[in-house]
């Protein structure tokens, strides 16, 4: 599994590219790495880092399984997930929040149980148990912002980075949860026999993510 | 009984090495021929490996446990009091939820207790013991070991709240600089009294080193006793493969002083995970202290095997009973193993195929 090779579990999309450059800047990028291409495996060469494109839910899991030894997620997945990895970096990118919203104008009738559409129920559920507020969870995965609009929902738990979907549905952030951004993630096991080069490689991510 | 090496799996050759390495040390095996009612594991669910347990009402009506752990059954059954020391191994199918599964499983565990009069060389030997069953199984093998009441001197000194103290040790169990920096603001701690704190979180390496470099941060006779206690248990304990890393923290309700995780590697989770934990026996009554370790057989299975080209050495085509029979018992004789079979094209994979009247 671990071979001389480090495997990096990277997300695919806007944040995975961005924090491939980071590596690239680093001196840790792969040389054959293809921008718009459909392969999902680059590098493994001189430097030993192999690069892997993954659906950014399941960067954690592929990180604590072991498939790679480090890799980059959202706080948000690792709040909902609890994936047994180290947190070795903020690369303060990808910066967002977890937010409550609702349609403008709305008003929390304690009395009634309130019901919450997100794909983060765990996170959900921790945030109104702290406030002790009776909630029912409706596990959507995508479109989330349509639940209090169609009346399925009276709040959302969700991402909101610039808050333009909100607004141009008509609904405002109502609490905020937990502040987002990327980490490197690194899996317990693997990390101790290929310390060096991960803390060489936080290191070096380190200085990188504060001067952008 | 000859056992040919061949024939045993990663998993079945370390349950023999490993109980003899505990036979070798005076471990002794405890067997758990009953189950326990249900109230045993209810009030330590946090203890267990998996919350999830199985539970059925035996015949007068009690509700009982299918096991999902050994060393709860070891302390209960210990007396309340006792001089000298107790050691035993265990060697028992547990059933429980494994972490990311939906669905219980039978998992073979291995592990070690010593209870009693468990002084600083008995969790020596106990470290030692999980080193060595790790260097049994691996070459590559890592031993992290850590110090609960060094970490809690730390938050003391800090200064946290009961809560902040548990979510900076949940930050520093993830090596997360970062997020320990934030707990403590987030009490309004920024002084100087958090540095040993912070000095801990990123201490990993070679024992003497780090021992070395903490000893000049901490002040106090908490810390004082912990670092002392650390340095002379791992004087006890064999240097290759083991660091001291703080990372490793354990729910303190059980645990206390020295605990430890131990991987090797291509399996990417701890294999082993122990340390002392007088805090469960004075929860549960006993005026005696403890450490042990428990080895995760099941995990064994992540190691590759070699892979067989053959599933048996002959595919021997029968012809009448008493032929077949014959020559069977011969080619077994001769060290072979045999598939009969009166089709050719059963779809076993084997190194060569005859015909029984050949071999006669």
């Amino acid at each position: 599994m671990n071979g001389g090779v480090l495997n990096v579990a990277l997300p695919k999309g806007r944040l995975g590219e961005k924090v491939y450059s980071l590596f690239e800047s680093a001196g840790f990028g792969a040389p054959d790495m293809e921008k718009n291409s459909r392969k999902l495996i680059f590098g493994g060469g001189e430097n030993g880092l192999r690069f892997f494109w993954v659906k950014p839910s399941d960067v954690a899991i592929y990180v604590e399984r072991g498939a790679a030894d480090v890799g980059v997620a959202g706080r948000d997945i690792l709040l909902e997930y609890e994936p047994d990895v180290y947190e070795l970096l903020d690369l303060k990118t990808g910066v967002c929040r977890v937010a409550v919203a609702a349609k403008k104008g709305f008003r929390d009738d304690k009395r009634r149980t309130l019901k919450v559409a997100t794909k983060f129920a765990r996170i959900a559920q921790e945030y109104y148990n702290a406030q002790g507020r009776e909630i029912d969870i409706i596990k959507l995965n995508g479109s989330i912002e349509l639940a209090p609009i169609l009346g399925l929902s009276d709040v959302i738990v969700d991402i909101v980075e610039t808050g333009t979907t909100l607004k141009e549905n008509d609904l405002e952030v109502v609490a905020e949860v937990a502040p987002v951004s990327a980490r490197l993630i690194a899996n317990k096991a693997n990390y101790g026999f290929k310390r060096e080069l991960i803390n060489d490689i936080c290191r070096s991510l380190a200085e990188r993510s504060v001067r952008e | 009984m000859f056992i040919p090496d061949s024939v045993l799996h990663n998993d079945e050759r370390a349950v023999f090495a490993l109980r003899a390495l505990y036979g070798g040390y005076g471990y002794t095996q405890y067997k758990m021929n009953k189950f326990e009612e249900y109230d045993l594991y209810a009030g330590n669910k946090s203890f267990l490996v998996s919350e999830d347990v199985i539970t059925f009402t035996d015949r007068g009506g009690r509700l009982m446990a299918l096991k999902p752990d050994v060393t709860l059954s070891i302390v209960r059954s210990a007396p309340a009091a006792f001089s000298g020391v107790r050691r035993v191994f265990y060697d028992e199918n547990v059933y429980r939820v494994p972490k990311g599964g939906s669905s219980f499983k039978e998992i073979k565990q291995l592990g070690i207790e010593c209870i009693g009069d468990t002084d600083s060389y008995c969790v020596s030997e106990v470290i030692t013991l999980a080193a060595k069953s790790l260097a049994l199984i691996s070459p590559e093998y890592r031993l992290e070991v850590s110090n609960l009441d060094l970490l809690s001197a730390a938050t003391e000194l800090a200064g946290l709240s009961p809560r902040g103290a548990a979510l900076a040790a949940e930050r520093i169990s993830k090596k997360d600089p970062g997020g320990l920096r934030e707990v403590c603001f987030a009490e309004g701690l920024r002084g100087q009294n958090c540095e040993p704190l912070f000095l801990l979180a990123g201490a990993c390496g070679e024992p003497a080193e780090v021992i070395k470099t903490l000893c000049g941060a901490f002040r106090g006779e908490k810390a004082a006793r912990a670092l002392d206690e650390t340095e002379r248990v791992l004087s006890g304990v064999p240097a290759r493969g083991v660091a001291l890393d703080f990372s490793v923290v354990g729910d303190t309700n059980y645990y206390n002083g020295m605990v430890f995780k131990g991987y090797v590697n291509g399996i990417p989770s701890a294999l082993i995970s122990g340390g002392r934990y007088d805090n469960l026996m004075a929860r549960m009554g006993k005026n005696a202290r403890a450490a042990g370790f428990a080895v995760y057989i099941d995990l064994l299975g992540e190691l590759p095997e070699p892979a067989a080209d053959f599933d048996f050495d002959v595919l021997l085509i029968a012809s009448d009973v008493e032929t077949t029979a014959k020559a069977a018992e011969k080619l077994n004789s001769g060290g072979e193993s045999v598939f009969v079979t009166r089709d050719a094209n059963c779809g076993i994979r084997a190194r060569r195929t005859v015909r029984a009247e050949e071999i006669i």
